[in-house]
């Protein structure tokens, strides 16, 4: 009866994607990226919005990690803390699939 | 104003009053429309279309029942073409085969599927609609099936209270993403059936923590909405996030409306789409501008620090109970007339006591024509 879903932990391999149900949309009203979801509509910050490109079901996490430190010029391990914070966020949310 | 007027993020659309069930409370009015009242397929694309522009971003397909609405599909595909995020609000009975695949292709991007029940007894029973239960998981087969998320909507009265465990397992079987545990709001329908509605106070209590646990135990695996039953609050809710603040509705006919039961402020006129465009009604039709923000606020509202967490709480159930659409909703431990809201469940509870037998609902239909007591 019930199926054998389970919470999904980020991971330095995991890959993630956005759901199908999920989209970033420019919002021309709003000149702001907003990201569409069931019943609600974030606005994520520029930040956000980097990791969330990014998660495009074929980067692993340690490469986007890898890639906001060289763009950010930021010391790998801090960026790494909160991309992982953030990704297991939205999964938690069902926003993000690993 | 004491805030920049911003643009709406949400719509809902009631396409029709139209339904297979006759759910005791159904928040549609309790004058529902008929079909020849109803907007053509022309007239709601311009709709739409017009929301687009004015900065909707996701439209709420409900009802009554809108698969009812032959050009479903049509009207779909026609928000899609706008990038609009599109919810199809359904009972999900008497849905013909090949339409929910129709939707998906037409670019339908979430159903929301009501349960009247956990068990095919107590569904049946509610919506007055036999073998309703079955046809429900049917068409949440069918949604899955055709690769579209699934969101479980539980309205909760004293009649399935005690079925949230059971809705969780429910939900979780039929791969729902989301479940909203959502305790039925003393408006319409269910204002006029609030005493055979009205849960007991040891319920509610139990639902709260049971609820609670399952969200933690469910992390990552199926998120839970909680709507806690007014009636039983501390703080009112942000009815619709404030009044005309980021979403409306529009009835079948067109009538643009703050909420659904704005209609029960007698102060008020509304304006229908067609005699002005959506953007001069969002903007300037006097009921819109009647509760926005909060210079309309009077004591305790005016000064309390949670004036923008809640806006004041719903406008329609002030009026129903306070008498008074711009009084403090009576949910509200601030409001004078918080003790009420005590003194109605009590009552209900002695009136459910006497009549015991839940054949007392006054089922939702067409031309019955009955005043909320």
């Amino acid at each position: 009866m019930m199926p054998l879903r389970e919470r999904a932990l980020v991971s330095p391999r995991s890959v993630p994607s956005l759901p199908k149900h999920v989209r970033i949309q420019y919002d021309p009203v709003r000149q702001a990226f907003a990201v569409l979801s069931p019943e609600k509509v974030f606005w994520p910050n520029d930040i956000s919005l980097d990791i969330l490109r990014r998660c495009d079901g074929r980067s692993t996490v340690g490469h986007i990690i890898a890639e906001l430190a060289a763009d950010y010029d930021a010391e790998q391990e801090a960026v790494a803390a909160d991309v992982v914070a953030f990704l297991q966020e939205w999964s938690d949310k069902l926003l993000v699939k690993l | 104003m004491n805030e920049p007027l911003l643009p709406p993020i949400g719509m809902l659309a009631e396409l029709t009053h139209r339904c297979p069930l006759q759910c005791p409370y159904c928040s549609n009015p309790l004058e529902l429309l008929k079909a020849n009242r109803e907007l053509d397929t022309q007239t709601w694309l311009d709709l739409f279309s017009q929301a687009a522009d004015l900065g909707v971003l996701q439209v709420h397909l409900s009802g009554g029942e809108p698969t009812l609405r032959r050009d479903l599909e049509q009207l779909i595909a026609g928000l899609s073409a706008r990038g609009v995020y599109t919810n199809l609000i359904t009972a999900g009975v008497g849905i013909a085969e090949g339409r929910i695949e129709a939707f998906a292709a037409a670019g339908l991007d979430h159903l929301q599927l009501s349960f009247q029940g956990a068990r095919p007894a107590t569904t049946d029973r509610i919506g007055n609609h036999k073998g309703g239960h079955e046809k429900k998981l049917e068409t949440a087969r069918r949604a899955r099936a055709a690769g579209l998320p699934l969101t479980i909507n539980a309205p909760i009265h004293r009649h399935n209270i005690e079925e949230v465990p059971e809705f969780i397992d429910l939900a979780l079987s039929l791969g729902a993403e989301r479940l909203e545990i959502a305790n039925v709001q003393y408006a319409g329908w269910a204002l006029t059936n609030r005493d055979q509605l009205m849960p007991e106070r040891a319920a509610v209590d139990r639902q709260a923590e049971i609820v609670a646990a399952a969200r933690e135990r469910l992390t990552g695996i199926m998120n839970i909405d909680f709507v806690p039953p007014d009636y039983f609050a501390i703080y009112p809710k942000p009815c619709m996030g404030g009044w005309a603040r980021d979403a409306f509705m529009v009835t079948p006919d067109g009538t643009v409306l703050p909420c659904h039961a704005a209609q029960t402020i007698p102060s008020l006129s509304f304006e229908r789409f067609g005699t002005r465009s959506l953007a001069e009604i969002w903007t300037d039709s006097p009921a819109f501008n009647a509760f926005r923000g909060t210079d309309w606020m009077l004591e305790p509202c005016r000064s309390c620090e949670r004036r923008e967490i809640d806006w004041g709480g719903c406008r329609c159930q002030a009026m129903a109970i306070a008498g008074d659409a711009a009084a403090t909703d009576p949910a509200c431990v601030k409001s004078p007339i918080h003790a009420r809201m005590a003194m109605l469940i009590d009552e209900a509870q002695r009136a459910a006591a006497v009549s015991s037998n839940d054949e007392q609902f006054v089922y939702r239909r067409i031309g019955v024509v009955t005043e909320p007591a």
